[in-house]
């Protein structure tokens, strides 16, 4: 009982320390914004890490979903006279609706053929976002009126840095909750076999679509935050490109491991920010960085040190 | 119906782009079943190479020689120097690894080269040759014999060479064919060299329709990529069918439903044609073993 | 013990990046710039960025501006409007820069804004849609003419050619897209009727079933290809294959040697409004614009070797307003600074002569932005009356 308990609230504890305790280090609101943009970029990589590293399966429209979400908050207040938070779970509810029409079909393919799939998903939702301009702008994307809790306008990038922060948190414990639970453990035996999960009794096909609906409201609730919080909202936000970047934020981080969603949304958010020094051979820089940490970290950050770590220490 | 034979036309232009650069992904798939998110680069480099060799004076054969040269070398390159060192990662982090390459790649096209849009001369004119009421350009044939060209040279090096059926053996299965002596490491070191040399084929052959720019691997990768998934991975034929039928179902969806949704309902079409065979239409089905 | 290694790892990585960056302090003026150097608008980014360097270097050289030294801090956006915006707070947070140019695209410019109308900083942008200046906001100027001016152009040259009805084939990019709505508004103003549009990707390579359903369509007089990058030039090349005999009209979007290099013969007699800037050299020499594009036209040939672009030219506007108006302002300070910029009058630059009032953060006239051209034996010529 002592060790289930330990093991649920030290990274509960150890999260918020970090959460406290970088602010001390931030000299500007600037560095607030980033922050505030790590924490929203890892609450959707939490989701798509459950995904892949604990269902093993491989989303590329992953930015679909941001993309939903963000839009969400963008057209209910503007055409509906919808409150921001209420367009958020509207956001959210369709998001999930969303992922079980398309996740009940494709997440019967597997591996490669999957990945196709959800990026023809991620591709269609960008189209449309791109299209229909009258609802959504265009190209030229749309404004996204402040997010209003209590008759408290929710503005600045230090107060968004807290909400963010403290919405990661609850967010990465209803995931570990998750992975802990039964259903997770039924999670892990189809990553290692969904042959022998089958064998087991498990419903595999259930438990595979739970998990995508489950992502998918992980990254609308991020795609809404990041909406709101940009005030300006443009259809790459779904586009192929940002899928990309969600799945190596996860592979980079470490699949299967919570807090490498942390990491490795850290690490691609500061990155770009840090290799400005570099100026055009900024995206050199960057595909460089990434080769080198997926050949010498090739597990990810977090579990990979960490075994490092703990073989050192031994 | 000049009409329809006109869409026919420009999905046959268009697919046999994508063909050609859906079939780079086909031999490092089978040998190595990596998704190599850095074929459209290939392409680029194929492609820009010549361009700037062309511009600096060299005769545009020997040109496009040294290009398809220097692009295989790329290739080995980025197997022996990237994936190489990570042998033994799962095929996400090394798809990862090939992403980073991409990136890379464009980040160092763009300083060598520059940031603008390019074309070269198409090999017998810009003149269209016209067929009942309908036109194409003579450039789209040339594209699709060299896919043809690739796909019987590909069936005859896997049906008929020892290295093709060692390469065939390792796809099968990798341990396997080590236990009978394949040096495996060469098979891979090999597939990327071929798929680099295709990619930069079709990076030249292409140019002329599509013309290039140092960020033009991005989107053909993409629908090269989804052509070959449509096809059934790992099958060359199945490259060449999916991006031609991909191009067709582009031109016809422009030309009678909507331009602004083509490729949304081009998605949508492969989103079915996997779902009802999972295995693209010319995959074929694996076992997991448990 | 493991969860305490995980924070430790996730602590340092994080922290570190996070404080790693340079913070440095100077006693020049910083001007900063978010443009799109790479990613889908690069050939608008590329040579902005390349004319910004060249000018607050020449600048320099000539002993600053007020005796100090211009610092430029220059961030790539990659048409992002995220990062766009994340720029803007770097800009204003850490750089602590008295004036912004840029960004290149009108997406980030709306993202960015905010930013600037809060910190009270002037910001100059270079992107094209109206919606950036209409309404006016105290602190955000801008140097192109709007696509709603190049509409206007291109239908008062269909107009005096009596052809009122025309088919649009419009990119689905940003650039594309916005002209086409800003065309059909101006369209039912001007009684000219739009018969039909098509649109195709932005990295397309054959528009050919759009062409044949437009040249299909009765009625069409003209066609109107609202577009940039390498779209335009393919569609140009499919409508010479398909025979279609009707006045072809380009953008302002691809006014640069290399639109005509890469339709190659296909661009003969094709029509589209451009700056003063591409046709430096045939400009009458009473032409007021004449010395300056000329001058700006060479130099930056001469620097970076490349065939001039309008693009780079808005860049160099955006410098020189806001370079005179610290000069006229005596001053670096953020606020003067603006009320000077808007207070610019008879500025003549590449994009045209400029005259901002409070109510105009443009300030540029249909006919001093645009001159009609037409390509005749791969060069631009002027068409005459325009």
């Amino acid at each position: 009982m002592q060790r289930v308990l330990d093991s649920r609230i030290w990274p509960l504890a150890a999260l918020a320390v970090i959460v406290v305790i970088a602010p001390l280090f931030f000299s500007s609101l600037y560095d607030y914004r980033i922050g505030a943009l790590v924490f929203i970029f890892a609450l959707a990589v939490v989701g798509l890490n459950l995904l892949m590293g604990f269902a093993g399966q491989v989303s590329l429209g992953h930015a679909g979903f941001l993309g939903i979400g963000a839009y969400a908050v963008a057209i209910g207040p503007t055409y509906f006279a919808l409150p921001a938070w209420f367009s958020l779970l509207v956001g959210a509810v369709l998001s999930g609706i969303v992922a079980f029409l398309v996740g009940r079909p494709i997440l019967k393919l597997k591996g490669h053929y999957l990945a196709v799939a959800t990026l023809g998903f991620g591709v269609l939702v960008a189209i449309v976002l791109t299209n229909e301009a009258d609802w959504t702008g265009g190209p030229d994307g749309m404004n996204v009126a402040h997010l209003m809790l209590f008759g408290w306008k929710v503005h600045g990038s230090d107060t968004w840095y807290w909400l963010a922060g403290a919405t990661f948190i609850v967010g990465f414990v209803l995931a570990a909750n998750l992975v802990d639970s039964p259903s997770g453990r039924a999670l892990q035996a189809i990553h290692d076999s969904e042959t022998a999960a089958r064998m087991l009794g498990i419903d595999v096909a259930r438990k595979k679509l739970t998990i995508f609906i489950v992502s998918a409201i992980y990254a609308s609730v991020a795609g809404s935050y990041l909406a709101l919080f940009d005030g300006h909202i443009t259809p790459d936000v779904a586009g192929f490109l940002r899928s990309i970047e969600l799945v190596a934020m996860v592979v980079l981080g470490g699949m299967g491991s919570v807090f490498g969603a942390l990491v490795g949304a850290a690490v691609l958010v500061v990155l770009p920010q840090a290799l400005t020094v570099f100026h055009d051979y900024e995206q050199a820089t960057l595909g460089l960085i990434i080769m080198v940490f997926m050949i010498f970290l090739r597990r990810g950050i977090v579990p990979s040190l960490s075994a490092a770590f703990s073989g050192w220490r031994r | 119906m000049a009409e329809l034979l006109q869409f026919i036309f420009s999905g046959l232009t268009v697919g046999a782009v994508y063909a050609l650069v859906g079939l780079g992904f086909t031999l490092i798939y089978n040998a190595s079943d990596i998704i190599n998110f850095a074929q459209g680069e290939f392409v680029m480099l194929g492609g820009m190479i010549t361009v700037f060799l062309v511009a600096a004076g060299v005769p545009l054969p020997l040109a496009a020689l040294i290009a398809v040269g220097l692009t295989t070398a790329v290739g080995l390159a980025l197997h022996r120097l990237a994936i190489e060192p990570a042998r033994g990662s799962s095929p996400v982090t090394l798809i990862m690894i090939t992403i980073g390459a991409s990136i890379f790649l464009r980040g160092i096209a763009q300083i060598i080269f520059d940031r603008r849009f390019h074309s070269l001369p198409s090999l017998f004119g810009s003149e269209p040759i016209h067929f009942g009421g309908a036109t194409m350009l003579p450039q789209s044939l040339v594209v699709l014999a060299v896919a043809a060209i690739i796909v019987v040279l590909l069936w005859l090096f896997m049906e008929r060479t020892l290295l093709g059926k060692a390469v065939t053996a390792t796809a099968a299965n990798r341990l396997a064919a080590r236990l009978i002596g394949i040096n495996t490491r060469r098979i891979v070191d090999f597939s990327f060299a071929i798929s680099a040399a295709i990619g930069a084929v079709a990076g030249i052959v292409v140019t002329p329709i599509t013309l290039t720019s140092y960020d033009v691997g991005t989107l053909l990768a993409l629908k090269g990529f989804a052509a070959a998934m449509l096809g059934g991975i790992g099958s060359a034929p199945g490259a060449v069918v999916g991006g031609v039928l991909l191009g067709l179902i582009e031109a016809l969806t422009a030309g009678y439903i909507s331009s602004n949704y083509k490729d949304a309902v081009s998605f949508l079409i492969i989103l079915i044609v996997l779902v009802a065979m999972p295995q693209g239409l010319f995959g074929r089905a694996r076992i997991e073993r448990v | 013990m493991r969860a305490l290694q995980h924070i430790a790892m996730a602590a340092g990585v994080g922290l570190a990046a996070l404080v790693g960056m340079g913070h440095q302090a100077s006693a020049q003026i910083k001007i900063g710039a978010v443009l799109s150097v790479t990613g889908p608008a690069s050939f608008l980014g590329d040579p902005e960025k390349k004319t910004l360097q060249i000018y607050v270097d020449e600048i320099n050289a000539k002993g600053g501006v007020n005796g100090q030294k211009l610092e430029l801090v220059v961030y790539d956006d990659a048409a992002n409007s995220n990062s766009a915006r994340t720029f803007a707070t770097r800009l204003v947070e850490q750089d602590k820069v008295v004036a912004v140019i840029g960004p290149s695209t009108t997406g980030s410019t709306m993202a960015m804004i905010p930013v600037f109308e809060d910190a009270h900083i002037p910001l100059i942008s270079l992107a094209g849609a109206v919606q950036i200046i209409e309404p006016v906001r105290k602190w955000v100027f801008k140097t192109p003419a709007t696509d709603t001016m190049a509409c206007e152009k291109i239908f008062a040259d269909l107009k005096s050619r009596k052809l009122t009805q025309v088919a649009l084939i419009s990119g689905t990019d940003a650039f594309g897209k916005s002209m086409s709505v800003e065309c059909h508004k101006v369209a039912s103003k001007v009684g000219v009727r739009i018969m039909t549009e098509e649109t195709y990707g932005p990295r397309d390579s054959d528009m050919t079933p759009q062409l044949t359903k437009i040249r299909d369509t009765p009625g069409v007089q003209a066609v109107i290809n609202p577009g940039f990058g390498q779209g335009p030039a393919i569609v140009t090349r499919n409508y010479r294959q398909l025979g279609i005999k009707l006045p072809l009209y380009q953008s302002h979007g691809v006014c640069s040697k290399q639109y005509i290099k890469l339709a190659g013969e296909a661009a003969e007699g094709v029509r589209l409004p451009c700056s003063s800037l591409v046709i430096a050299d045939k400009l009458p020499a009473s032409d007021p614009q004449k010395p300056v594009v000329v001058d700006y036209a060479r130099t930056f040939q001469q620097k970076t070797g490349q065939a001039v672009a309008t693009f780079g030219g808005h860049a160099y506007d955006a410098l020189m307003i806001l370079v005179d108006a610290m000069k006229r302002a005596k001053s670096s300070d953020p606020a003067k600074v603006r009320d000077e910029i808007e207070k610019t009058k008879g500025f003549i630059g590449a994009d045209g002569v400029v005259n901002m009032s409070p109510s105009d953060h443009l300030g540029l006239s249909v006919s001093s932005a645009f001159h009609m051209l037409e390509i005749k034996h791969g060069d631009w010529t002027l068409v005459p009356g325009t």
